[in-house]
C-alpha cells in the first residue's frame, strides 16, 4: 500500500477510508498513511467483520471458478472480453422470443458463450419438419414442447445456463411482465403480431431488442434500442402488411441454413450489447441474400412521429396486435387464418 | 442504369432475378421501368392510388427515400436501389 499509494491518490488532502477483514491491520497502515502526509484517513473499525456483523449491505466480488477458466479461456484471452466481460456475460439475462429458426441458433451461441440466464418464449410442440433448420430440437423431440427440448439442448452444453421456460403465447397482458426481468431481447418470432407486441413492448421497459427475420434466401437483422437513441421496429415499418400479403416461411419456404447466419448474427449482436462493445446494428439494417452470396446495409431513421419512441408516442401501452394486424378474431378467441397468400409459387 | 435489389417476395416476377437493370431518373420512373419489364410487380409495391405501400422499403443506395423526396427521390446511372419489404417468418 505505501509503495503505490503516491500514484494513486496523489493528493494528500483525499478522504481515504481502510478496512481490513478485523479492523487491526487498517488501523496500522492509517498511521502509515497519516505519517507518510495524508490528512483525511480513516480505519473502519472492527473490520469487514465488524461491517457486515452491523447488517450493512455488501457485495461479494464474482469469480470464475477453474473449470469456467478453462471453459471461457478463447473469451476471457480477448482483451474486450476479458474475465470481467465473461463474469458480465455469466450474469446477463437474454430472452428468447421464439425456439425455432432464429432461435436454435442464437441460443445455441448464447449458451455455448455462458450467458447465464436464457428465457425461452414459445408455445409450440417439435414438428418434424422444424428439423430442416431449427437446430435446439432433434428427431426424438417430435411432439415435445420446443421450450423443453430446447432446455434439454442447452443443458446438454452448458450447465452454467439457467433456462427459464415461458411455455405460453406472448400476449398483451403478459409481455411486460416476461420481458422485465430480462436485460437483452431477441426477436425470432414467426408473425407479425408478435413482431409488433414485442417492439411495442420492449420500447416501454427500455429493453434492447436484437430483431431478426427470414424469408427464403434472405435475412434481415437490426437492432432497435429506443432507449439509447435508435429507431423502432415501428420507424422502419410503420404499418403491418395486410394479413396474407406477404407470405410466411410455411407458404414460400427458407433455406434451412439462413437462419443459422442471421440468427447467430443476432448472438453477436447481443454479446456486443452485454459487453457494452463494438458498434451495434442500432439505426442499420443489415441485409444478407444468400443466392447472391451477399451483405447489404441501409440507414434505419428514428421516425419523429413514431407512435411509440417519437417526439409525442401516442402507444404508451400495450394494445390488440391482432386487430392492429388486421387479423379477425372468432368468438372463442381462437385466431382465424388469414387469407391465403397471392404470391405461393 | 441503375441496379434494382430484388426481394425474394416479388422474384416470381422478374424470373427468379435477385438484381434488375433499370432506367429511370427518379424512384415513380425505376419503378414504371420495372413494371415494364417485370408486369405485376408493381401491383405488389405500390397501391391503387400509385403510392408506394406502407410495408415496403424502398432505399436509394442506403437511404430511406421517406427521409428523402419519396417517390421523386432522384436516382442516378450508378445508384443501388433497394427494395425492402417486411418479413415476419414462418407461421402459416
Amino acid at each position: 500500500m505505501e509503495l503505490r499509494i503516491e500514484n494513486l491518490v496523489p493528493r494528500r488532502d483525499t478522504p481515504i477510508a481502510l478496512y481490513c477483514a478485523g479492523g487491526v491491520r487498517s488501523v496500522l497502515g492509517a498511521r502509515s498513511l497519516s505519517e507518510m502526509g495524508y490528512t483525511n484517513v480513516a480505519s473502519v473499525a472492527g473490520g469487514f467483520g465488524g461491517w457486515k456483523n452491523a447488517g450493512y449491505s455488501f457485495v461479494v466480488p464474482r469469480i470464475m471458478t477453474d473449470d469456467q477458466r478453462h471453459r471461457y479461456s478463447r473469451h476471457t484471452i480477448i482483451p474486450e472480453v476479458g474475465e470481467r466481460g465473461q463474469l458480465k456475460l455469466l450474469d446477463a439475462r437474454v430472452l428468447l422470443i421464439g425456439a425455432g429458426g432464429l432461435g436454435s441458433p442464437a441460443a445455441m451461441y448464447l449458451a455455448a458463450a455462458g450467458v447465464g440466464t436464457l428465457g425461452i418464449v414459445d408455445f409450440d410442440v417439435v414438428d418434424v419438419s422444424n428439423l430442416q433448420r431449427q437446430i435446439l430440437h432433434h428427431l426424438d423431440d417430435v411432439g415435445r414442447p420446443k421450450v423443453e427440448s430446447a432446455a434439454e439442448t442447452i443443458a446438454a452444453l452448458n450447465t452454467d445456463v439457467k433456462v427459464v421456460p415461458h411455455t405460453t403465447l406472448l400476449r398483451s397482458d403478459n409481455a411486460l411482465d416476461i420481458i422485465k426481468e430480462y436485460d437483452v431481447v431477441i426477436n425470432g418470432s414467426d408473425n407479425f403480431p408478435t413482431r409488433y407486441l414485442v417492439n411495442d413492448a420492449c420500447a416501454l421497459l427500455g429493453k434492447p431488442l436484437v430483431d431478426g427475420s427470414i424469408f427464403r434466401f434472405e435475412g434481415q437483422l437490426t437492432v432497435f434500442d429506443p432507449a439509447r437513441g435508435g429507431p423502432c421496429y415501428r420507424c422502419l415499418y410503420p404499418d403491418p402488411p395486410p394479413p396474407g400479403e406477404v407470405p410466411s416461411c410455411a407458404e414460400g419456404g427458407v433455406l434451412g441454413v439462413l437462419p443459422g447466419i442471421i440468427g447467430s448474427l443476432q448472438a453477436s449482436e447481443a454479446i456486443k450489447l452485454i459487453l457494452d462493445v463494438g458498434e451495434s446494428l442500432a439505426g442499420r439494417l443489415l441485409l444478407f441474400d444468400a443466392l447472391d452470396g451477399r451483405f447489404r446495409q441501409v440507414k434505419v431513421q428514428k421516425d419523429p412521429a413514431c407512435p411509440v419512441c417519437g417526439e409525442d408516442p401516442t402507444v404508451t401501452e400495450l394494445i390488440d396486435y391482432e386487430q392492429f394486424c388486421g387479423i379477425p378474431h372468432s368468438d372463442n378467441g381462437v385466431t382465424v387464418e388469414p387469407l391465403p397468400a397471392l404470391v405461393v409459387t | 442504369m441503375a441496379t434494382v435489389f430484388v426481394p425474394s417476395s416479388l422474384r416470381r416476377y422478374t424470373a427468379g432475378q435477385s438484381k434488375a437493370e433499370v432506367r429511370g431518373s427518379t424512384v415513380n420512373e425505376i419503378i414504371e421501368d420495372l413494371e415494364r419489364q417485370y408486369p405485376g410487380v408493381k401491383s405488389r409495391l405500390c397501391d391503387e392510388a400509385g403510392q408506394i405501400k406502407r410495408y415496403v422499403n424502398v432505399f436509394v443506395n442506403d437511404e430511406e427515400i421517406r427521409a428523402l423526396q419519396g417517390a421523386d427521390t432522384p436516382v442516378s446511372e450508378k445508384d443501388e436501389v433497394s427494395i425492402v419489404p417486411a418479413m415476419a417468418g414462418g407461421r402459416k
